[in-house]
């Protein structure tokens, strides 16, 4: 039983992480019908900064380690969805009227550039994050110790999904971004400046991811040029899962599948652990592609 | 004129033919070293040529080849080091191993739309290389892979240095060139051209669009196969890390920065993708940088490739004047 609990919280904070790295890919999905495959790499990139940021500012002395991380993660996310801004207007933008392929392609680029820009600037090994910063803490639960970083990273997510709904659903940009998704030519004959709102969910969709990398590098403590494919495919895996395009799904495909590979990884085998998450990919689509609240991917000729 | 370019062809390929040949004498010292990097292109534009069947030809986006190259290999390996077959014999039955792999997995997900059979490709090339690392079926030799591979051997003359492996995989690669040029004038070739184009015109012309599709890729990953047991001949060791996600990623960019489809662009995007970094060593380390700058800027300003495929010409024969 302690072992299933541990399994559960580690799973649902790791899940959570996949499910705010998924938002991004569906947001991009949803009004562009593009996977943008240089989202896990503005994850790393995220990751990268806020180590960077963290060192050398070293904001945990001068003030509290809660506020200190607070002000990180606002920072992290600016500069990504600066650069996932940017990322749209040099390789999406001028390809809006090109042939899906090309877009595709270009996306790989972008995320092969963007990896390799940090395997140069900072290495090729593992990096460390400073290990005092937010303190390990470890709460009672019913008996079994959870450690605090578990459940505030499922808590921090779950207040930036709901927050990103609210956005989504309650305010004006929100619902262009919501008309925009639906039938972008409408949408513009409707007076809806479909360009900004391209421009909006490249930037909140790689903020996210930015946050996320910051919570893998205090999750884990060490972080890898390479690390975006990985977490990448599995966020998508989860969009996948959820329904691609879908927010609500993505954020359940994403504790879902966090929760099947812990699970899996304890019960089944520790070895295959990174197999699970390709195996729910290629059943769902082979199975269910629309995913379980979402919109059709195989084509019917 | 058209002599002319003919007689500089003919004189390329005597050039080519015999590299390994004045190589000696040019570059004494590492001779050996560059006529292996030659032999690697070599490799990688049979894996490329192979590739463009599936991507180009039939439209279908596979960025999981390594999986089918590493099937070949590995089954070429274990045939010749645990039952002595020889390799060169192996090898139509690596291929066949890899096709037979490639129609299982490609069967249930041949009808998916582009992008996501692109993931579904990458994640069977992760699964089968994670299968590989956990000794699966207590043949793959593990994190380790197999070694002790034997040498091949052709009527009786054993291939054992670079200039003699020069011969093998080259002429290999102008058999597959050959056997593709000619793949590509036959029904076949003109179906795949057809669904590509318009794959709804081409199912009502009576076209099987899923049958093509499926054995463009079966043939695909066949010649994948067989490439792969060509690499574990050369290497005489194999590791599943030879046949890594981005070995996959850097087969996939060949074809696209060559010109999608062009066979003579997917040998210049070969020599490109793996020869000019061995040129240019000091920045080693910044080439998937550059290439992956390559593939934006490409796709932005030449979508098409360096040298894209020329559309195919029909001469129709001469009509019959009427009146005046």
């Amino acid at each position: 039983m302690e072992e299933f609990v541990q399994q559960l919280t580690n799973g649902l904070a790791v899940g959570s992480i996949y499910a705010l790295i998924a938002l991004g890919y569906t947001m991009v999905y949803g009004v562009l019908k593009l996977i943008n495959f240089a989202h896990g790499d503005l994850f790393t990139l995220g990751a990268y900064l806020g180590l960077t940021l963290l060192t050398s500012f070293s904001l945990q002395d001068k003030m509290g380690p809660l506020a200190a991380v607070g002000l990180l993660a606002i920072m992290v996310m600016g500069l990504v969805a600066l650069i996932g801004a940017l990322l749209d207007r040099v390789a999406y933008k001028p390809l809006r009227e090109s042939p899906r392929l090309s877009a595709v392609v270009s996306a790989l680029g972008a995320s092969i550039f963007l990896q390799n820009t940090v395997m140069l600037i900072y290495g090729a090994r593992f990096r460390v994050y400073p290990q005092d910063i937010l303190p390990r803490t470890v709460i009672d639960f019913f008996g079994m110790p959870i450690p605090l970083m578990r459940i505030l990273i499922l808590l921090v997510s779950l207040a930036m999904m709901v927050a990103l709904y609210t956005f989504i659903q309650k305010t004006r940009i929100g619902t262009a971004i919501r008309a925009a998704a639906i039938d972008q030519g409408a949408a513009r004959l409707m007076g809806i400046n479909v360009d900004r709102v391209i421009l909006i969910v490249f930037m909140v969709g790689p903020a996210l991811g930015g946050a996320a990398g910051l919570m893998v590098g205090l999750y884990y403590g060490q972080i890898n040029f390479t690390m975006g494919w990985v977490y990448g495919l599995k966020a998508f895996t989860a969009a996948i899962l959820g329904g691609i395009g879908n927010i609500p799904g993505a954020m359940l495909g994403g504790l879902l599948l966090g929760v099947m590979e812990a699970l899996g990884a304890a019960y089944i085998s520790i070895a295959w652990k990174d197999a699970i998450a390709f195996l729910v990919l290629i059943l769902i689509l082979i199975v269910r592609p629309k995913g379980i609240l979402g919109e059709r991917v195989a084509e019917k000729i | 004129m058209m002599t002319r370019k003919r007689g500089l062809a003919v004189i390329g390929i005597i050039l080519f033919a015999t590299f390994p040949l004045w190589m000696k004498y040019v570059r004494p010292d590492d001779a050996r070293y560059w006529v292996d990097v030659i032999n690697n292109v070599g490799l990688y534009a049979i894996l490329a040529l192979s590739l463009t069947v599936i991507l180009c030809d039939a439209g279908m986006y596979n960025m999981g080849h390594a999986a089918f190259y590493a099937v070949g290999a590995y089954t070429g390996a274990i045939l010749n080091t645990q039952l002595g077959v020889p390799i060169l014999l192996a090898l139509p039955v690596a291929g066949i191993t890899a096709g037979i792999f490639s129609a299982i997995i490609a069967r249930p997900v041949i009808h998916l739309r582009g992008d996501y059979l692109l993931i579904v490709t990458v994640g069977v090339g992760e699964i089968l290389r994670i299968a590989l690392i956990n000794d699966v079926f207590g043949i793959t030799g593990g994190p380790n892979g197999i070694f002790g591979i034997a040498r091949p051997e052709l009527f009786g003359f054993k291939i054992k240095r670079p200039d003699h492996f020069f011969y093998l995989i080259w002429g290999f690669a102008a058999l597959t060139l050959f056997l593709f040029n000619r793949l590509k004038q036959s029904r076949f070739g003109r179906a795949l051209d057809y669904l590509r184009e318009d794959a709804v015109a081409a199912e009502g012309s009576g076209i099987n669009t899923d049958r093509y599709r499926l054995l463009a890729f079966l043939l695909g990953a066949t010649w994948a196969g067989m490439t792969g047991s060509l690499f574990a001949a050369k290497m005489t060791i194999i590791s599943p890390e030879s046949f890594s996600f981005w070995e996959s990623v850097v087969i996939f960019m060949i074809v696209i920065l060559g010109g999608s489809g062009n066979m003579a662009g997917v040998l210049l995007g070969t020599f490109i993708v793996i020869a000019l970094p061995e040129v240019f060593r000091d920045f080693a380390s910044a080439r998937m940088l550059i290439f992956g700058l390559a593939m934006m800027v490409m796709m932005v300003f030449r979508t098409q490739g360096l040298l894209p495929p020329k559309p195919r010409k029909f001469i129709l024969p001469k009509l019959a004047e009427e009146g005046d």
